[in-house]
């Protein structure tokens, strides 16, 4: 069982390029409908606490269907399998460009990654944004639904970034007290 | 020597864990963190080497978050340092899902904890917007036409078009090297 969980979750980890929401149905068609390990409703349980915990998302769900399936062990057995294709090849690649940084090409499609990568940053944070502003990740035009207390915080945490450099750690803790007593 | 290097191991698995349990809103909110600690207070590498850093973890699959600790913990002190970097990445996730599994319904059903993560979202985006302005500001910088211009299509494509991220990484690589290719022709 723990092996089959090592396997299932090494699969999950090498096919998702991308991360965050892109593993979604991959992990759903090996977990959920592939090996029956968790029901569908828990999956969807998964996701919703995954964007309220700090962690990614592959690794939540392999902690969580680990320990429905095989303990504690399970679990370890699950995330490790997650994380190490995605570990080799990053280091890998990253010895790669650094042993091969004279070569033109190498260092055109490394720029261009950055860029590619820039633009899609720039889609991960109007998703976060549009979260944190209208409460959904589909831009709507309802006005009424628009968080306005939400926008001014993200102002003031923005300015005092740019003017002090404020840790990100302590913007995350004082946005996180601003909640606690403006939505409570 | 060896002193020195247990300090940095130690050091790396501190942070580590830190920045994780911190990562609310997606894999690219450690970037920042990773610019604070890396970057600015320890100086193990550039601004410039943690954007190369971000697009090989964002190319290569798994978690970006977890692909990013191992690459700066390599950085600051090589293949150990990757390792401890990715065990500290992944500890806290572990830890807090299983104390969250257990115990579901109070959680989700719970005022407070509901009214601090959506302060925290806000948070999250002054994070992402601070970021997006400095790296934009370092591909402008490069002057190229070609290399800025490649940022709108990604975004659009990724945004609102949906389409996989595999597949826009695989035809800007492609693109880069036409480019070169017909320079070099020319």
């Amino acid at each position: 069982m723990v092996w089959k969980l090592f396997t299932a979750f090494l699969k999950i980890g090498c096919l998702s390029i991308g991360g965050g929401y892109a593993v979604i149905p991959l992990i759903q068609e090996q977990v959920v409908e592939a090996e029956g390990w968790i029901s569908e409703k828990m999956f969807t349980d998964i996701i919703t606490i995954s964007q309220m915990t700090p962690g990614p998302l592959a690794v939540n769900t392999s902690t969580f269907v680990g320990l429905q399936a095989g303990g504690t062990v399970g679990a370890l057995a699950a995330t490790a399998g997650c994380i190490l294709c995605g570990l080799v090849i990053s280091l890998a690649l990253y010895k790669f460009f650094q042993t091969y940084q004279t070569s033109a090409y190498v260092l055109e499609v490394l720029n261009g990654l950055k860029s590619a990568s820039l633009g899609l940053i720039i889609s991960a944070a109007f998703t976060i944004i549009l979260l944190a502003l209208c409460g959904g990740n589909k831009p709507g035009l309802d006005l009424l639904s628009f968080n306005w207390t939400a926008l001014l915080l993200l102002l003031a945490m923005l300015s005092v970034l740019r003017r002090w450099k404020l840790n990100p750690v302590a913007v995350i803790f004082i946005s996180g007290i601003a909640g606690f007593i403006l939505y409570r | 020597m060896l002193k020195k290097s247990i300090k940095t191991y130690a050091w790396l698995l501190a942070v580590n864990l830190f920045i994780s349990t911190f990562t609310f809103g997606g894999g690219y909110i450690v970037v920042p963190m990773v610019r604070r600690f890396f970057v600015e207070k320890k100086q193990y590498f550039t601004e410039e080497d943690l954007t190369d850093m971000a697009a090989v973890a964002q190319a290569a699959p798994g978690a970006i978050a977890v692909n990013l600790s191992a690459l700066a913990g390599y950085r600051a002190a090589g293949t150990a340092g990757a390792l401890i970097s990715c065990c500290g990445a992944v500890i806290p996730p572990l830890v807090i899902l299983t104390v969250i599994s257990a115990c579901y319904q109070i959680f989700v059903s719970n005022v407070t904890a509901a009214a601090v993560l959506k302060g925290m979202e806000s948070g999250a985006a002054a994070l992402m917007v601070d970021l997006i302005t400095d790296m934009s500001a370092m591909i402008l910088k490069k002057k190229s036409l070609f290399l800025s211009a490649m940022v709108p299509p990604a975004f659009i494509a990724n945004f609102i078009l949906g389409i996989n991220v595999a597949l826009i990484l695989f035809v800007c690589c492609f693109l880069c090297v036409l480019q070169v290719f017909c320079k070099r022709r020319m």
